[in-house]
């Protein structure tokens, strides 16, 4: 059984409000049957130190990917994830975390690859929560495991590989990554460590939107008016194209694809999790620096 | 190479290797949670002072540290905020294994420390590498700041 809807004002001028739950509503309905609430944060401890009551941790790091191979999990990787954490192939969940839910958006992504129906993000995720007064915990949740059926992982929809991207020139490229990793100073983000990206700039013709650009200054996402100006009347984007967004490993580019799937309802948008770490070190991909766009190439 | 020092890794390193690494994986990040919770705070001469500080770049989160050498030995400081418990265990545990070492014993920590704790699944190898910055600036530093003293 799917919770509630929340219907606050805001989340009704979206595409998709059923992906939001307020604080608020989340307060409501913390411990109902059915509801799992996930923590994903940047900091694999940050969890551990304080969290929602009764949310369970999914590491993007640590859970999401396959140990090996440079890929998510398998289908049957993801059951027995999911299933551990007590979430149901009908569960509710709400996932929430630090950095403008930076990494909730990453994991709800995943969610999505397997196609999990019911997946909302917490708007504002965990720093308005705490800045709210709102309760955290350092107790354990207990966790009574449940059968999460195997599903298949499909790529076909919300992910774009590298030959993707190379026959996708003509549409729309989203550069979310920060000024100074698109023009080519940096290979990421400043701060943060370099990892390893052998040239730097940016796919030609992708536009520069860096992705917290979508959140407001409580880490909540802005509204649709907002998200509107800069998406459609600065960008460009008209109903119906067909558009990838790349980052640096594909986490931020996370958080402006679900902007774009479920805010403003563009039905086909993908995300580049190769990012800049693959097509900054392909041999012969090509690459603009600078600020301008640059031309697509002419094969 | 010759010379015990050169191979011996400081008591306390030792210790806390020995110590993540008798726990299973996950009871390691409770482990690295309580050096989180133990870095001490900074002295209110650097508490005043942060642009004394050096920022760690390879580290994800915010986190400077500062090196003194007095009477031949490493006092090692640093600061790392609440959001990022996975950076202060780390320099915890370095702030705890180093401080008050001779200059010779913290130059020969081996750089790959960071990579004996058992970490690399409990937090994933990227974020450790964050601490291997880490203990490379600290041995720059005191490199640097002991060469001054001579």
């Amino acid at each position: 059984m799917p919770a509630e809807l929340d219907a606050t004002a805001k989340f009704a001028e979206y595409a998709h409000p059923e992906r939001l739950v307020s604080t608020q509503w989340l307060a409501d309905h913390l411990g109902e049957p059915g509801l799992v609430v996930v923590e994903s944060d940047e900091d694999v401890l940050l969890y551990e130190t304080g969290h929602i009551p009764g949310s369970v941790k999914v590491d993007w790091h640590t859970e999401l990917n396959d140990p090996v191979v440079r890929d998510y999990l398998d289908g049957e990787q993801f059951a027995a994830l999911l299933g551990s954490k007590g979430i149901a192939r009908d569960s509710t969940v709400v996932i929430y975390g630090d950095k403008n839910n930076w990494w909730a958006a990453y994991a709800l992504w995943v969610f999505t690859l397997f196609d999990h129906e019911d997946v909302r993000l917490l708007d504002g995720g965990r720093d308005l929560w705490i800045a709210e007064g709102r309760d955290l915990t350092t107790e354990p949740t207990s966790v009574t495991p449940v059968e999460y059926p195997v599903v298949e992982r499909s790529d076909d929809e919300v992910r774009a590989f590298k030959e993707d991207v190379l026959a996708h020139f003509g549409n729309p490229l989203i550069d979310v990554r920060s000024p100074e990793e698109y023009s080519g100073e940096r290979t990421s983000a400043p701060a943060y460590p370099e990892e390893g990206a052998l040239r730097a700039g940016h796919i030609p013709t992708a536009a520069s939107v860096p992705w917290a650009r979508a959140a407001a200054g409580d880490g909540t996402f802005k509204d649709r008016a907002e998200l509107d100006a800069i998406y459609r009347d600065e960008v460009g984007l008209k109903d119906g194209d067909d558009v990838i967004a790349y980052c640096r490993i594909g986490e931020r580019s996370s958080h402006t694809w679900f902007v774009l799937t479920h805010l403003l309802g563009f039905e086909n948008v993908r995300n580049y999790d190769g990012s800049w770490t693959e097509w900054g070190s392909a041999v012969r991909v090509p690459i603009a620096t600078g600020t301008d766009r640059g031309e697509a190439p002419t094969r | 190479m010759s010379g015990m020092d050169a191979t011996a890794l400081p008591p306390r390193l030792a210790e806390t290797r020995d110590d993540f690494l008798a726990l299973e994986v996950r009871d390691r990040l409770q482990l690295l949670l309580e050096f989180s919770n133990e870095l001490p705070d900074l002295p209110e001469r650097y508490a005043d002072h942060p642009d004394l500080l050096e920022r760690v770049l390879e580290c994800q989160s915010p986190v400077y540290i500062f090196v003194e050498v007095v009477d031949g030995r490493a006092h090692l400081f640093a600061t790392a905020p609440a959001e990022s418990p996975t950076t202060r265990g780390f320099a915890s545990i370095l702030v705890q294994g180093i401080d008050g070492l001779t200059i010779d014993e913290v130059l020969a920590i081996p750089d790959d420390y960071p990579q004996t704790l058992g970490l690399g699944q409990a937090v994933s190898p990227l974020r450790v590498r964050g601490m291997t910055g880490m203990l490379a600036r600290i041995k720059r530093q005191v490199r640097a700041k002991s060469a001054s003293a001579e």
